[in-house]
């Protein structure tokens, strides 16, 4: 029996908490009242037997024990005995099966409401939505548990008193909400996928629950740049294992071993770029997974069709204009017309001075020189790269190009 | 003539230091000025930490959170809205004209408690 409802937990206790939010119009109450449900389950089930429909049941014992609650409070304060009575009023029809679905949509755009900073909206989210501990999320994102937890406090606070509705946004309002939705998962994921430092268990737990809520999204509200956000994140997880060797040192994506990438995954991914693109109405998240797919179904590196990705950059630049994007694409066309091309391109690119602190253009420009056999420039933008790198991984590879050039 | 008093406070000790204002007072003081005929409207407001900002340029809204007015924008006008909820709030927002080239910032009202 506690298996029975340890697995419930698992499977269902989101769903009730994101229903039990709804009807009792407050984080706090309709969480305890959850705990309080699934106590009275292990309670109960034993000697009843388990319901026909468990989840109707937490949701509706969660709803009386609030009540109950709230009752033992209105003896401090009298207004909460009205609460109480409209909420014993409340009819059965809104625990029905569908409000219930909805309603796990109605809490991921609560969590990531654009007036709460992304931060709050980071830790909310994995807190209410994934049921990571407050714990596990500090330890990831490398704060103490009493910061995160206040964040998460401050939030809720924010949603009670400036009055965040608990609704799915209007048809209108839908391509900004969702960007801040997918924003939130996007930023887990990396934070995740790109470690400055931190415990790799507990990183690789964001990927995956970056790529769960990427899921649970698309399943929930199928939009097709959400389509393309699950894609992108499962055609980067799918080469994770293969961007480092051993001792922790990158490799490169052209000299990375494709056999041990999960071709299963990039498979899965590529037909929801293809079903995005089919749309119409994709955006900035599907034209990169769809960068990310045509070098991931290249069978060798010499494979890559860098004419399909130079087209797919110049889309890119047309919806999200950015000097990192420019250089990505400086880098395919140096692939597709050659490397004088290519350094033409990043040399324009930092005379406009905007990358000049950017460690990865002065490396792209210190690898198309190597390539046009210009010694001295490449040994100089090595160097300007070394000077600007954060991350160790990518100071030890910074070393070794320098190194060969001397060599 | 109309005049706007604009109240300004140092939100982390408004409450709590020995010449701080009991809500009573507020309202008291309110009350008075209801009685010569010079109030037109009051508000207290909740803490900036339940702000909104709210822009719209090419178009486009934005939507951030915090009081992060720029620096060189001053306060120019308000407008005191009845809305359903924040979403609304930030509807009527950003329909409000200067959203196009200043920022609006959504705050809910504070009741007094008596």
């Amino acid at each position: 029996m506690k298996d029975t409802i340890d697995n419930l937990y698992r499977n269902e206790s989101r769903r009730v908490l994101a229903t039990l939010i709804r009807l009792l119009g407050d984080f706090e109450l309709a969480e305890e009242a959850m705990h309080e449900a699934f106590a009275a389950a292990l309670q109960q089930w034993p000697s009843e037997g388990v319901p026909a429909n468990p989840r109707a049941w937490l949701v509706s014992t969660g709803r009386f024990k609030a009540i109950d609650q709230l009752r033992r409070r209105s003896r401090f304060d009298a207004s909460l005995n009205l609460i109480a009575d409209e909420l014993y009023a409340d009819t059965e029809d809104n625990i029905r099966d569908e409000a219930i679905e909805d309603d796990r949509l109605r809490l991921i755009f609560t969590c990531c409401h654009p007036s709460l900073s992304a931060d709050a909206r980071i830790a909310l989210t994995l807190r209410e939505v994934c049921d990571l501990t407050t714990e596990e999320i500090a330890r990831a994102f490398l704060t103490t548990p009493s910061t995160l937890a206040q964040r998460i406090v401050r939030a809720k606070t924010k949603i009670r008193v400036a009055n965040i509705p608990y609704e799915v946004p209007a048809a209108s309002d839908l391509p900004a909400r969702l960007d801040s939705v997918l924003q939130v998962i996007y930023l887990v994921f990396n934070e995740g996928y790109s470690a400055t430092a931190g415990e790799s268990a507990t990183r690789d737990n964001l990927v995956t629950e970056a790529i769960r809520l990427g899921r649970l999204l698309v399943e929930l509200l199928p939009e097709p740049e959400a389509l393309g956000l699950l894609a992108l994140m499962q055609l980067h997880a799918a080469r994770i294992t293969t961007r480092t060797d051993g001792e922790g040192d990158l490799v490169l994506l052209e000299d990375q071993d494709r056999s041990r990438w999960n071709h299963s995954q990039i498979a899965a991914a590529s037909a929801l770029v293809t079903r995005a693109l089919h749309s119409q109405r994709f955006g900035p998240y599907t034209l990169q997974a769809a960068i990310a797919a045509v070098h991931a179904e290249a069978p060798t590196a010499a494979d890559t069709d860098w004419r399909e990705i130079v087209g797919l950059y110049d889309l890119l630049l047309q919806t999200a204009a950015s000097p990192v994007v420019e250089l990505n694409r400086a880098v395919a066309v140096a692939m597709r017309d050659g490397a004088a091309a290519g350094l033409a391109l990043v040399d324009e690119l930092l005379t406009r001075g905007q990358l000049e602190e950017y460690h990865l253009a002065h490396a792209a420009r210190a690898d198309l020189c190597r390539r046009l056999g210009l010694i001295p420039q490449a040994r100089a933008a090595y160097q300007r790269a070394l000077d600007l790198a954060g991350q160790e991984p990518e100071r030890r590879f910074l070393q070794r190009r320098l190194a060969e050039l001397n060599g | 003539m109309k005049y706007l008093c604009l109240v300004y406070c140092d939100e982390n000790t408004l409450h709590s230091l020995p010449e701080s204002p009991a809500d009573s007072e507020c309202m008291a003081y309110a009350e008075s000025l209801a009685n010569n005929g010079q109030m037109i409207a009051g508000q207290a407001l909740q803490p900036v930490s339940t702000a909104t900002t709210v822009r719209v340029r090419n178009g486009q809204m934005s939507v951030t959170d915090g009081p992060f007015a720029e620096t060189r924008e001053q306060l120019a006008g308000f407008y005191l809205v009845e809305a359903r909820d924040l979403n609304e709030a930030i509807r009527i927002a950003a329909g409000i004209p200067p959203a196009r080239v200043g920022s609006i910032e959504v705050r809910p009202i504070r009741d007094l408690q008596p």
